[in-house]
C-alpha cells in the first residue's frame, strides 16, 4: 500500500508549478473529483514576485486555478480586495456572507472543484460559520479565507475581532491562522490540498490585516509541509477479496451508496459493480444522480423519506456494502434495531466512519473509486471460481414491494395545488441535464423523491446540517460554476426568506438561476410534525405568505431585479415552469402557492425503528414475513 | 471503564493543544490526566492524555485524533510494558514535633524536601499515581496545606522509540 508521504506531497505540489503545466483556461480545466493532485494552476505569473501579502494571496489564488471567490470586503480583508481588483480571479460580490459560503459549496458540488469564500474579521467571519459546518457535515471541498485584525491587537477584543479559528475548529478539516506574509502561498497550497483531497472539507484560511500589508516575495510552487496528513486512498487487498467473497455469496445483498461515491468519482464504476453482481442499490439524500434513479437495480433513497423498497432492503439484508455512507441517524432509524441480520461491508476514505455508528464486520479503508474498481476485478475472480447466489427470491420481494408501495401521492381534498404535482412537472419538463438544488423541509423531501435523477452532479442539497437558506446562494454557485446549465432551486417558502438578498447578486452578476418557490405558507416540515405528533398544534408554523401574501414573492423577485411569475392552480403549473425556461438571460422565480396540508410519505418517526416505516398517514405496509 | 494512556505526538505549532483536547470534550470524553512537552525533536511535542473510556469509544476518539492535520501518531501504552509516573509538590504542616515523623514518611517513600519553612515542609515525590495517592494518604494527618501534581507522563520500556517513523522524521 502506497500512502502519501510528505516527500510525495511536496512533489506533487511541485508538479503543480505553472511553467511545467501545459498552457490553459483554468475555466474549463477538467474537475479534479478526487486524488492527491491539489487544483490545476493556471499558467499566469512569474514564479516570483514583489508584492504584499495580499498580492501573495491572489497570486496563490491565480496559480491554484481560482476562477472565482464569493465575497463581501470589510476593513481587516480590504487590503486583499486591491490587488483583486486587477486580478484575472472573478470576485462575485454578495449580500450576505452565508450567500457566500454556500454559494462555494453549491459551485464545488456542482463541479468537484474547490469553491471558495471571502469575508472581513469579525461579523464577516462569523456569518460564514453556518456554512462552513454545512460544508464540514457534507464534506464539501472549500476554502473560506477571512481578514483577521492586525496582529497586535489580536486578543484585545479590538473593533471587529472574532476569534475566528477558535469558532471553526470543530467544523473544519483544519484551519490557520495565517502568522507571516512569507508563508500565505505555502497555507493557500496547503489548505487547498487538504481541502480537496481524501476526505473533502472546508478549510479556514485567517489572515491577520498586517499580514496583508507586509511586503513580500511572492513565491511559487510552495512545499508542503503536512506530515500528519496521509490520507489512505488504496483499499486492503485481502478486505477486499473478503467483501468480494460475501458479495457473491450473500442472499439478501444491497448496495448502501453514499456521497462518498460522487465525491470520488466512482459512479461509472458503481453501475459496472452494480450490473455485475446484480445487487439492488440504495442512493442516500447525498448520493442522488451517482445511479441513475430509472435503473431497474435502483430502490430509491433510503431512511426517513426513502422508499419502503429501499428502507425494507437494508433493514432485511444479510449483507450490506456501505460504499461512502456514513450511516447517519437519518438512514438508520433507531440504531439498534438497524438491519439486525447485515453482514457489514464499510468502505470510507474515513478511517473514522467506518464502525462509528454500526459495526463493520469488514471495514475498507480508501477512496470510493479504487474501491470499486478492485471489487470489480475481486467480484469477477470470485464468480470464476464458484458459482454467484441466486438473488431471484430476494428480487422477487422487492419487486413486490416496488409494486405494491410505489412513491406516490394523493391530490388535495380541498382543491389547492398539490406541491409534490409541482415538483414533478418541474423535473419531467427541465429535465436530467438540470442541476437541482434544494433547501431543507418539505419541498427538499419532495424534491429528492419526484424528481428522476440519471446523472451524478445534478441534485445539490444540505444534508448533514438542514440548512435552511441553502438553496438561493448554492444554486447561484453552481451556475457560475456550470454557466452553460439550467440550475433551478426548488425552495420553500420559510428557506427562501432566509437568504433571498442573493438574487440581487444573480440579477446584477448575470447569473441567471431559476428558483420554484413552493409555497404552502408555513414552515411545512415543521408543521407536519406538529400535525402527528404534537396533536395538531400549530406553534408558530405559520409564515403569513398565503394569508397575507407578505412578502408578495412576485414583488419581491422583481424587486431584486428577477422575474416573477406565479402559479395557483394545476392546469397554468407546465405553461408556468416554460415560461421560466425560456427566460435566459435574467433569474426568475416562480410563487408556487400550494396547499398546507400535503406531507411527506413514506415516513420512519424519528427514533423508531426501520421496521414501524408508514407508506402514509396510518398505514403500514403489509410485509410478508413468512417470505423471508 | 478503564484507563488508557493515549501517547500522542503532535506537531510543536500554536493551538494544537487546544485542538486535541476540544476533541475530547466535543466528543463527549473526560480527560484524567494530560501532560505536554517537546519531545527529542524540538519541531514535535508529546501530549500523554489518561482517560477512562470503554475501549469502542476509546477507538472512535483515537480515529478522529488521528484526523487531526497536527497529529503525528498516536500509541495506546500498555501499562505492563510502560512506565508512568506523576510529579507531586505538597507543603505539609510540620511543626518541630511533627517534623521527625514527616521526613521518616518522605524518607520511607523517598521523597525529597525541597522548601523549609518554620512550620511546612515542601515535599516533591515522583511516582505512579498509586505511590503517590499512598504517600499522601500518610502525609494527610499532619496537614496538607496546598499541594500541586502532574499529569502522567509514560514511555514504553525496550529499546524501541515511539518516535522512530519516517512521518515523523520529517517533521
Amino acid at each position: 500500500m502506497t500512502r502519501p508521504t510528505p516527500e510525495t506531497l511536496a512533489h506533487s505540489a511541485r508538479r503543480a508549478r505553472p511553467a511545467t503545466e501545459p498552457a490553459g483556461d483554468a475555466d474549463h480545466a477538467p474537475a479534479p473529483r478526487t486524488g492527491a493532485a491539489p487544483a490545476t494552476p493556471a499558467v499566469r505569473q512569474p514564479a516570483t514576485a514583489q508584492v504584499s501579502g495580499a498580492g501573495s494571496l491572489v497570486r496563490s489564488l491565480e496559480a491554484l486555478g481560482v476562477d472565482v471567490v464569493f465575497g463581501i470586503p470589510g476593513g481587516a480583508i480590504l487590503p486583499a480586495y486591491d490587488p483583486l481588483y486587477d486580478s484575472t480571479v472573478r470576485h462575485i460580490l454578495v449580500r450576505h456572507e452565508q450567500g457566500a459560503g454556500h454559494a462555494a459549496t453549491g459551485y464545488a458540488q456542482a463541479t468537484g472543484k474547490v469553491g471558495v469564500c471571502m469575508a472581513t474579521s469579525g461579523p464577516g467571519a462569523t456569518n460564514l460559520v453556518t456554512p462552513i459546518a454545512d460544508a464540514y457535515m457534507d464534506s464539501v471541498p472549500m476554502v473560506a479565507i477571512t481578514g483577521q485584525v492586525a496582529r497586535p491587537s489580536i486578543g484585545t477584543d479590538a473593533f471587529q475581532e472574532a476569534d475566528i479559528q477558535g469558532i471553526t475548529l470543530p467544523i473544519t478539516k483544519h484551519n490557520f491562522l495565517v502568522q507571516t506574509a512569507e508563508e500565505i502561498p505555502q497555507v493557500l497550497a496547503e489548505a487547498f490540498h487538504l481541502a480537496s483531497t481524501g476526505r473533502p472539507g472546508p478549510v479556514l484560511v485567517d489572515i491577520p490585516k498586517d499580514v496583508l500589508q507586509a511586503p513580500t516575495t511572492f513565491t511559487w510552487p510552495p512545499t508542503l509541509d503536512l506530515p500528519g496528513y496521509r490520507p489512505t486512498l488504496h483499499p486492503h487487498g485481502k478486505q477486499i477479496r473478503e467483501a468480494a467473497r460475501l458479495m457473491t455469496s450473500a442472499r439478501r445483498p444491497v448496495l448502501y451508496v453514499g456521497g462518498g461515491v460522487l465525491k470520488a468519482g466512482a459512479t461509472e464504476g458503481l453501475r459496472r459493480l452494480a450490473e455485475l453482481t446484480g445487487i439492488p442499490v440504495v442512493t442516500t439524500l447525498m448520493a442522488l444522480g451517482a445511479f441513475p434513479d430509472s435503473h431497474r437495480q435502483h430502490l430509491g433513497m433510503p431512511g426517513m423519506h426513502g422508499t419502503v423498497a429501499a428502507v425494507y432492503g437494508l433493514q432485511k439484508s444479510d449483507l450490506i456494502v456501505a460504499l461512502g455512507a456514513r450511516f447517519d441517524d437519518r438512514v438508520t432509524g433507531k440504531l439498534d434495531s438497524f438491519a439486525p441480520d447485515a453482514t457489514v461491508v464499510h468502505a470510507d476514505i474515513d478511517p473514522a466512519e467506518i464502525g462509528k455508528n454500526r459495526h463493520a464486520d469488514v471495514p475498507i479503508v480508501g477512496d470510493a473509486r479504487h474501491v470499486i474498481d478492485e471489487l470489480i476485478a475481486a467480484v469477477t475472480a470470485e464468480q470464476a471460481a464458484r458459482p454467484a447466489a441466486d438473488l431471484a427470491d430476494w428480487w422477487n420481494q422487492l419487486d413486490d414491494l416496488r409494486g405494491r408501495y410505489p412513491l406516490g401521492y394523493e391530490e388535495p381534498a380541498d382543491g389547492t395545488l398539490s406541491p409534490q404535482y409541482v415538483i414533478k412537472r418541474l423535473g419531467e419538463i427541465a429535465g436530467p441535464d438540470t442541476v437541482y438544488v434544494a433547501g431543507v423541509g418539505q419541498h427538499q423531501m419532495w424534491a429528492s423523491q419526484f424528481i428522476s435523477y440519471e446523472k451524478p452532479y445534478t441534485w445539490l442539497n444540505s444534508g448533514g446540517l438542514g440548512t435552511m437558506g441553502y438553496a438561493v446562494p448554492a444554486a447561484m454557485g453552481a451556475k457560475v460554476g456550470k454557466p452553460d446549465t439550467t440550475v433551478w432551486a426548488v425552495d420553500g417558502d420559510g428557506c427562501f426568506q432566509m437568504t433571498n438578498q442573493e438574487l440581487a447578486t444573480c440579477a446584477l452578476e448575470g447569473i441567471p438561476i431559476k428558483v420554484a418557490v413552493i409555497n404552502n405558507g408555513n414552515l411545512g416540515m415543521v408543521r407536519q410534525w406538529q400535525t402527528l405528533f404534537y396533536g395538531e398544534r400549530y406553534s408558530n408554523t405559520e409564515l403569513g405568505t398565503h394569508k397575507h401574501r407578505i412578502p408578495d414573492f412576485v414583488k419581491l423577485a422583481e424587486a431584486l431585479g428577477c422575474v416573477g411569475l406565479r402559479c395557483e392552480n394545476a392546469a397554468d403549473v407546465d405553461k408556468t415552469i416554460e415560461a421560466a425556461m425560456a427566460i435566459t438571460d435574467a433569474p426568475v422565480v416562480i410563487d408556487f402557492v400550494v396547499g398546507k396540508d400535503a406531507m411527506v410519505w413514506p415516513m420512519v418517526a424519528a427514533g423508531t425503528s426501520n421496521d414501524e416505516i408508514m407508506f402514509a398517514r396510518g398505514v403500514r405496509p403489509a410485509f410478508d414475513e413468512d417470505e423471508l | 471503564m478503564t484507563m488508557h494512556t493515549l501517547s500522542v505526538l503532535v506537531e510543536n505549532k500554536p493551538g494544537v493543544l487546544a485542538r486535541v483536547s476540544g476533541l475530547f470534550s466535543r466528543r463527549g470524553f473526560n480527560i484524567d490526566s494530560l501532560a505536554v512537552g517537546e519531545t527529542e525533536n524540538p519541531d514535535v511535542s508529546r501530549i500523554t492524555i489518561v482517560v477512562n473510556a470503554e475501549s469502542s469509544p476509546l477507538e472512535q476518539v483515537t480515529k478522529q485524533l488521528n484526523k487531526l492535520v497536527n497529529v503525528l501518531k498516536i500509541v495506546e501504552l500498555d501499562p505492563q510494558v510502560s512506565v508512568a509516573r506523576e510529579l507531586l509538590l505538597v507543603k505539609v504542616r510540620a511543626d518541630r514535633n511533627a517534623r521527625g515523623q514527616v521526613l521518616e514518611t518522605v524518607a520511607l517513600f523517598r521523597a525529597r524536601v525541597v522548601d523549609v519553612a518554620p512550620d511546612t515542609l515542601t515535599i516533591e515525590a515522583t511516582g505512579t499515581p498509586d505511590k503517590l495517592d499512598a504517600l499522601l494518604r500518610d502525609l494527610e494527618p499532619f496537614g496538607i496545606k496546598e499541594m500541586v501534581q502532574s499529569g502522567t507522563v509514560a514511555i514504553g520500556r525496550g529499546s524501541r522509540s515511539i518516535t522512530a517513523g519516517p512521518a515523523l522524521r520529517a517533521a
